[in-house]
């Protein structure tokens, strides 16, 4: 349950940073380095490099990080309560994952407030696929009172590699998640910092104006040329790091698998906002995730030709 | 008698993968028992979200004794092969083989006698393989191990032994589980392992730790709570059977628990409400008992937890998520009752989803075009076949015009299995006749033997051309059904126009029909109408053998050539087949064979047929005289009644036929030495076969 030394604006039910805070020591102390977001857009926790290629590989890993997570997309102009161009995920990867893991995810719950003696949480069959990182698990959505407040997965393959051993992936919806224990219906009404009166800060005050205008950005004036010339030098980028970081021709080493894998993610972002403004056809988007998956795939070889990867 | 008890115990297995592993587990068990000699009396398997369990009961302690001979090479055979049989036969010399003779001479035979094995030996190999081995439709590795299974396998209890006696763990061990007698029980309510002995012993442990083990008995307690509940709120639950089967495998203790939402959400359509609700929460919901049977502000959750609340704070949660599920809905349909932005020029709210789907370029099928191709001909078919159908024409073209509009709306995007019922709701909406829009949503009917009929003539007029064009569209193009492969569902669409022609007695020449729409489609190779016919025969078949009703008759029937009237042709098979049932039918058949044998032999013999009308003046038997008066009266009033469609009185017609028929054949030779005679009778004959022949191709027969 919630310790009761926590001060009432550290809260987790009461505060979002406080959510993120018991969280980020949850996980910290069962083992996990703490890292800070990646500096990067991405679509989602999973790209960032601490959970795509540290699943690669057989070096065990264990690590927990917040990651904003751009969903150009998904924007509503802020008119909608529970949707987000932009939002929070709490991201866990255990390599190997511990026999344990259930048990954990559930720990973690009770800590955040979320007693399983009075709320039905439930495991809901939920198989993951990422088509642009070629990856893909087997898992579930978690459910706590008929909402999805989780993902869990089994990684099998990532960049086109089998994952062995195998990661567990835990990622948390945090805005949900800090909804369901706050018990508010709008995002944007979340207590922020958990002070009241004047001291509140809401989610609304810190980001209600970053979704109108993101939203106006992603779907109305994001530079469309300047976009498809941007996925052009990324990805290009992406594939001559990956040629330029083998050492030697036997391709056994590899000496710059991160810089080229940032080339792949920043593809992968600007695809997502060209989708987003509508001018990439059926046909055309097909071949955009051929493109960035078979860029994950290249950086993945490399990755496991590194010291981080396992190379000898 | 022992008895084994096997669980497998693992993380979440899906709902929907649950009843086919447990029956799949019993298979590989039992049939691999079977195969190593143990029989058993009974065995039964169980599936929990946790567990996979199965009980088998009546199983010896060890395997029966196999004697088994096997033949070797002849006596004085090269040692060669000699050293090879006695090998193969784990023999030590020929002494222990049997000396046996055949017409070739003799040979050696081992006659080895194989002890039965223990049956904790056997499962000790057949569980770890069948483990390793299991036909899940996905599996998955985890942590550092290369076991594969549905979701992380963590214990396995196997266990084997009598009543009396504490069982046998039965020894083995998969990728570090080794099998034991510990399990758990419900993951919240009782998460403390246990030891269990038999499967009683386990069955009412679980039971004490919160699982239900028996999918049926969750199943069955939950309809149960369920109608209780809605009984208590003075309403009626909407059972649905998927729902309840999915639910059921959602949870090991199953708790009913019942919420509300807001009244106003009502104004969505019901079938839009239970489509939300089910799908994202997979809750149940109400109506009321009334004639209205309204759709009621309720709705029924099944938890997984007996919660110290009395489950308040579930019920609230999941009351919450389905506010938000039910706003999205609320503003979905009020979207699709608005303008479109950028189509507000074109019409109404649905014609301009219409535009949009036309300006998409939506491809329907490679070689078939667009959706919005295949609309226009939808349109034009319907057109053609309002007044053959009674109905009008401008109302059967509005309909077919808008049929697929709601495919663009955001309602049926969301959930596509409300299309066609939005589209109704949407046409009146916006101020379309109430045949239009009755058409707009039976235009996909019958989907199913369950499914209505339509039966407005309007509605059959576009259910009949979406359905005729999507089938000669395909035939067209030879994408034809294929044994089990008909992915566009034209086996379905042939059984929609049989059902919606017959049950509403419509009359239409189904050849006429395919060569209008056969105009509009990519040009078709010869002999595709005649093709397409020979389908709706066999769909015919299949419905008629369903109804239980004589389906071999249909092509008798159809046997008769350009047969493309339905209702017609399903009177004739009717008529034929109560005829059929009497003794002057059973005769008269046995008569027409005969007479058809001796004919098909003639013809032969002659190479030529015996066409025209029998000479009165040869006709000299009384018999034959009598049978040529028979056959010529029989004849002419069976194509009357054929021509009046009254084929009960064709066939009475043919009744008659059946004393002279057989006393001719009781009295007279039809190989007459005289060569006249003899063709003569042979013309008799062929008569015969023509008057039957109005009513159907007896030769068809079976």
């Amino acid at each position: 349950m919630i310790d009761p030394a926590t001060p009432p604006h550290m809260r987790p039910d009461r505060s979002f940073q406080g959510l993120i805070l018991t969280l980020q020591r949850f996980w910290a102390d069962y083992g996990c380095v703490v890292l800070q977001p990646y500096d990067m857009e991405v679509g989602a926790g999973t790209f960032h490099p601490a959970t795509t290629l540290r699943a690669l590989g057989p070096k065990p890993w264990r690590a927990a990080y917040v990651q904003p997570s751009r969903r150009p997309k998904d924007g509503r102009y802020g008119e909608n309560p529970n949707r987000l161009q932009h939002y929070y995920q709490f991201q866990v990867i255990l390599k190997p994952s511990p026999a344990d893991l259930q048990e954990l995810y559930l720990k973690s719950l009770y800590a955040i407030g979320i007693d399983p003696k009075t709320h039905d949480i439930r495991f809901v069959e939920d198989d993951w696929e990422s088509p642009t990182l070629g990856a893909w698990g087997l898992g579930w959505e978690c459910w706590c009172d008929g909402m999805e407040v989780s993902q869990f997965t089994y990684f099998q393959q990532v960049a086109g590699f089998e994952c062995s051993p195998v990661s567990g992936e835990l990622t948390y919806g945090l805005e949900r998640l800090a909804m369901y224990v706050q018990g508010v219906d709008n995002v944007y009404d979340l207590n922020f910092n958990g002070r009241d009166g004047a001291e509140k800060v809401t989610y609304g005050d810190v980001f209600l104006q970053a979704e109108k205008e993101y939203s106006r950005h992603n779907f109305e004036h994001a530079d469309v040329d300047m976009l498809f010339k941007q996925f052009e030098m990324a990805a290009e980028a992406a594939q001559k790091y990956v040629a330029a970081g083998w050492e030697g021709p036997e391709e056994k080493r590899h000496l710059m698998a991160m810089p080229a894998y940032d080339q792949c993610i920043k593809a992968s972002h600007v695809f997502n906002l060209l989708d987003a403004r509508g001018v990439i056809s059926v046909t055309e988007r097909q071949n955009y995730i051929l493109r960035v998956r078979e860029l994950a795939k290249a950086c993945g070889r490399a990755w496991l030709a590194t010291a981080g990867g396992g190379a000898e | 008698m022992p008895e084994l008890l096997l669980e497998l115990f693992s993380e979440e297995i899906p709902a929907r993968m649950q009843r086919k592993a447990s029956e799949d587990l019993k298979k590989m068990i039992t049939d691999g028992l079977v195969a190593a000699g143990i029989a058993y009396e009974a065995a039964k398997a169980y599936a929990t979200p946790r567990r996979l369990t199965l009980h088998v009961v009546g199983v010896p302690p060890k395997g029966m004794d196999v004697a088994e001979e096997k033949k070797g090479p002849r006596v004085g055979a090269p040692d060669q092969a000699i050293q090879g049989f006695l090998k193969g036969a784990g023999l030590a010399s020929l002494d222990q083989a049997t000396v046996v003779a055949d017409k070739k001479g003799d040979y050696y035979v081992a006659k080895i006698s194989k002890p039965g094995r223990k049956t904790v030996e056997v499962l000790s190999e057949l569980v770890p393989a069948t483990i390793r081995s299991f036909p899940w439709p996905k599996s998955q590795r985890w942590g550092a191990g290369t076991l594969r299974w549905v979701r992380p396998l963590h214990s396995i209890i196997c266990t084997f032994g009598t009543e009396t006696e504490e069982p046998e763990i039965v020894p083995f061990e998969v990728d570090g589980i080794h099998a034991g007698n510990i399990t758990r029980g419900h993951r919240f309510h009782a998460p403390e392992p246990f030891s269990v002995k038999r499967f009683d012993d386990y069955d009412q442990k679980l039971q004490n730790a919160k699982v239900v083990l028996d999918p049926e008995r969750r199943r069955h307690i939950i309809l149960e709570d369920a109608k209780t509940a809605a009984f208590a709120s003075g309403l009626e639950l909407i059972e649905d059977e998927g729902l309840l089967d999915e639910v059921s495998g959602l949870v090991e203790w199953p708790v009913t628990l019942m919420g509300s939402f807001e009244e106003a959400f009502l104004e969505v359509p019901a079938e839009v409400i239970r489509a939300t609700i089910r799908a994202n929460q997979k809750c149940f919901v109400l109506r009321s008992h009334h004639v209205d049977q309204k759709l009621a502000a309720k709705f029924l959750l099944v938890s997984n937890l007996e919660a110290k609340d009395g489950g308040k704070k579930i019920v609230a949660g999941n009351g919450r998520v389905i506010r938000a599920r039910l706003s999205d809905a609320r503003h979905f349909y009020h979207t699709d009752l608005a303008d479109l932005p950028d189509y507000k020029d074109q019409g109404k709210p649905l014609d301009q989803r219409l535009a949009k789907l036309k300006a998409l370029n939506v491809v329907f099928h490679e070689k078939l075009g667009t959706q919005g191709a295949r609309i226009d001909r939808i349109v034009r078919l319907a057109r053609e076949l309002a007044p053959l159908v009674g109905a009008d024409p401008d109302k059967a073209a509005r309909a077919a015009t808008l049929a697929k509009a709601d495919l663009m709306t955001e309602v049926v995007g969301e959930f596509p299995e409300v299309q066609g019922l939005m589209g109704r709701r949407y046409a009146l909406a916006q101020g379309e006749d109430t045949a239009v829009a009755a058409a707009i949503e039976d235009h996909y009917k019958p989907q199913g033997p369950s499914d209505r009929v339509p039966s407005e003539p309007t509605s059959i007029a576009v259910a009949l051309a979406d359905k005729l064009d999507v089938l000669t569209g395909f035939w067209a193009v030879d994408e034809k059904p294929t044994g089990s492969k008909d992915p566009f569902a034209l086996r379905r669409a042939a059984l929609g126009v049989i059902r919606i022609l017959t049950d509403n007695g419509v009359r239409l020449k189904l050849l006429d029909v395919f060569a209008t729409a056969l105009t509009a489609l990519p040009k078709a190779g010869e002999g595709t109408a005649a093709d397409l016919l020979g389908f709706f025969a066999d769909r015919l078949k299949v419905q008629l053998r369903d109804a239980g009703a004589r389906f071999d008759l249909v092509d008798a029937v159809f046997g008769l050539g350009s047969q493309d009237d339905l209702v017609l042709v399903v009177k004739r098979v009717e008529a034929l087949a109560s005829f059929l049932a009497t003794e002057d039918g059973k005769a008269l058949l046995a008569g027409y064979t005969r007479a058809a044998n001796i004919l098909k032999a003639e013809e032969k013999k002659d190479g030529k047929t015996f066409d025209g009308e029998p000479s009165a003046a040869l006709l000299a038997e009384p018999a034959e005289k009598a049978l040529g008066e028979a056959v010529a009266t029989a004849r002419a009033a069976a194509a009357a009644a054929v021509a009046g469609e009254d084929f009960a009185a064709a066939m009475s017609a043919l009744a008659g036929l059946r004393a002279p028929v057989d006393a001719f054949f009781e009295g007279i030779l039809v190989n007459a030495p005289d060569a006249a005679v003899r063709e003569n009778r042979l013309k008799l004959l062929t008569q015969i076969r023509a008057a039957c022949h109005t009513v159907a191709d007896f030769s068809r027969i079976g």
